[in-house]
């Protein structure tokens, strides 16, 4: 694995594992620590619903599920009211997952007068708010991003905006696509090497490690980068769309077969109240099952135009795919139903929802968040691993040249330096005072904050003791989470464990397995002494023995593709 | 740049300058080729897909879908070969028939092209 594009003797032509390998190297190293963040938020996000519940104690635990067809409707009354002229509401039913209401609507267009007013004053044009399932009322919870957080930050970057934050995230992707398939080409003996793992051998066994999770979780992976990128398909080739649907009505056959948002029609202005929502859910209930109604959503409720739209949740199929019953809104009369889509945009519908995962019950859950945190890992140990076997070949390991050390000093910032973060944000969500101004972007504020001081450390630091020291200070951090947790609410794992509270006991359980996962990592890296000598010999032979084996590969290979 | 890189893989001690710019030079041809003509020939592929005989929508869709998988291939392929310039040939010959699909698909030609399956 020469890995330095810069000149040396080569003597033949690079094998196609030599080129590969180097594709592999630069394109990891490229995007690497962005990757490592979007996996790691990213795999904590498969519980971002009991995040979101432990990050907001005001919430009470629930044991069972009050109706869907009665919350709607109690939220529903709400709104006519709370939202008097928006075009556009949706009600999130509560789930298992997700005891509470969630509702967005779309703000009424402001009058024409106001429009100068809001040109320096942005308004946001959308509201939210949170209910309580069974009372029907708003909760008075602490303002919080919750797990949405980590979630929004692990494709979009949030709070960068949108556009970039996606943008940035898909080129990320691709480049995890292509390390993914440049590292599967490099690695030959894919399936033997797996199974032979040498501990302790410094390099080496940074490599075997990086290998065995790369191939334990190798469809994962390839499945979660690539649907990964479907998610935002739309938005990285729009070129399709643009060239063949010209027309509103094409447009809107595209995002029927994409979206269950109804497009609000135009309103008439003649008032008439909204029929009950309560009806229309059971009637879909009836249709998918008790449990299984995702959203309401009414375009221009009280209006002779009004409509409602029943979608079907994602618990109980593995597709993302739009299916709801639309209804006129002033009668309660079923209008259409929409229960299927094409050929493309069902795959389109079955690899979103393989990346999401939320169709899975909890075992299934658990197992994507491990081989998730297995990539993760798979990312930071291929991150580690560039500086382990560099640091052999330095004429002067106490010297490191310029690029070694900005590619060391960032891994101990991104990898090191994430959990610190990450755990600092939650330690905001327990301190800042529940009732404070602008407190979720506070609470994003604690998180960026933390990360920047992870990196000045680390860049003042020796490396090895910013290391250490950095993941000792991590699984402290997260050690002491759970007993913060217990001082500052009444929810301590106590009282969680005997009231059978398992959201909150299961996060606290959590954070001290992180903790201990941390402390021995940083045990490892301690304990670890560079082995240069040895290494610097194994490295080039096991690259120059198979250049010559590979060289007719490589020609046929070439000739397939051209 | 104009070479390929074997070629400049002499054992010249004092060429050592013009080689490390031949070289950086072909690289960065590479990572242009991989990044822009990459996206570029998923671009075209997506939309060369409309002739594919299908309707609109679901066309639409699968270029999207199938766009990453021959971005991902063409990057692949960008630093698998010889040469920057073999890497760049072998782009513009996949390019070559998707962009006339394009072409004949953006310019409401493709009724005729339809049943090729050219793309």
């Amino acid at each position: 694995m020469t890995s330095t594009p810069a000149p040396k003797t080569k003597p033949q032509a690079r094998s196609i594992r030599q080129t590969m390998s180097d594709l592999h190297t630069w394109s990891g190293l490229l995007v690497g620590w962005l990757l490592y963040a979007m996996f790691l938020t990213g795999t904590v996000s498969y519980f971002k619903d009991e995040l979101s519940q432990w990050m907001r104690p005001e919430v009470p635990h629930r044991q069972s599920l009050p109706d869907p067809a009665v919350v709607a409707q109690h939220v529903g009354d709400q709104l006519v009211t709370l939202a008097a002229g928006s075009p556009q509401w949706s009600i999130y039913l509560p789930t298992e997952r997700n005891p509470v209401a969630g509702v967005f609507w779309r703000n009424p267009p402001a009058p024409k007068g106001a429009l100068k007013a809001d040109a320096s004053t942005p308004r946001r044009t959308f509201e939210e708010a949170t209910f309580d399932s069974s009372t029907g009322r708003t909760l008075q919870a602490r303002e919080t991003l919750g797990g949405d957080f980590f979630y929004r930050f692990h494709f979009q970057f949030h709070p960068l905006p949108v556009l970039w934050g996606r943008w940035l995230a898909g080129f990320c992707a691709m480049f995890m696509l292509v390390a993914i398939v440049s590292g599967v080409i490099t690695h030959k003996k894919i399936f033997i090497d797996f199974f032979t793992f040498r501990w302790g051998k410094g390099q080496r066994s940074w490599l075997d490690a990086h290998n065995a999770l790369s191939v334990f979780g190798l469809p994962f992976h390839l499945m979660i980068t690539y649907t990964g990128l479907v998610t935002l398909m739309a938005m990285y080739m729009p070129w399709g769309a643009q060239t063949a649907l010209k027309t509103p009505m094409d447009r809107a056959q595209l995002s029927a077969q994409l979206s269950a948002f109804p497009p609000p029609g135009k309103a008439t202005g003649e008032k008439v109240p909204l029929a009950p929502i309560a009806p229309m859910v059971r009637e879909a209930q009836a249709r998918w099952g008790a449990s299984d109604v995702g959203r309401v959503s009414v375009t221009h409720a009280g209006d002779a135009a009004a409509r409602v739209a029943v979608t079907r949740g994602e618990s109980t199929r593995v597709s993302m795919s739009p299916q709801y019953l639309l209804f006129d809104g002033t009668t309660g009369k079923l209008i259409d139903v929409h229960d299927g889509v094409g050929p493309a945009a069902e795959t389109r519908g079955v690899m979103y929802a393989l990346h999401l995962g939320r169709f899975s019950d909890l075992h299934l859950r658990w197992l994507y968040f491990l081989v998730s945190l297995g990539g993760t890992a798979m990312v930071g140990s291929g991150l580690v691993m560039w500086t382990v076997k560099r640091r052999t070949k330095l004429p002067d390991p106490t010297r490191p040249h310029f690029g070694f050390h900005v590619v060391e000093r960032l891994n101990i910032a991104a990898i090191g330096g994430l959990s610190i973060a990450m755990t600092a944000f939650l330690w905001g969500n327990r301190l800042i005072p529940a009732d404070a101004l602008r407190r979720s972007v506070t609470e994003v504020d604690v998180f960026y904050w933390a990360w920047a001081a992870t990196l000045l450390y680390a860049l003042v630091r020796p490396a090895k003791r910013a290391w250490v020291e950095l993941l000792w200070f991590g699984a402290a951090v997260l050690a002491l989470l759970p007993v913060l947790n217990a001082v500052t609410t009444s929810r301590g794992l106590w009282h969680s464990l005997t009231t059978g509270d398992w959201v909150y006991a299961g996060v606290d359980l959590m954070l001290w397995a992180f903790a201990a996962l941390h402390a021995w990592l940083a045990i490892r890296t301690a304990r670890h002494k560079p082995k240069a000598k040895p290494a610097r010999v194994m490295a080039p032979v096991r690259t120059t023995a198979s250049a010559p084996i590979n060289a007719p590969i490589n020609a046929s290979l070439n000739e397939d593709r051209a | 740049m104009a070479q390929p890189r074997r070629a400049l893989s002499g054992k010249l001690g004092n060429a050592g300058l013009c080689e490390r710019i031949v070289n950086i030079g072909a690289l960065l041809s590479r990572i242009v080729a991989a990044v822009g003509g990459g996206y570029a020939v998923a671009a075209l592929a997506s939309v060369a897909v409309l002739a594919l005989p299908m309707s609109k929508t679901q066309a639409v869709i699968t270029g999207e879908l199938a766009s990453f998988a021959i971005y991902a291939g063409a990057v692949v392929w960008v630093f698998a070969v010889r040469s920057a310039w073999r890497a760049w040939a072998g782009l513009l010959i996949v390019a070559a028939p998707l962009a006339l699909v394009t072409w004949a698909v953006a310019s409401g030609h493709m009724a005729s092209l339809a049943t090729g399956g050219t793309a």
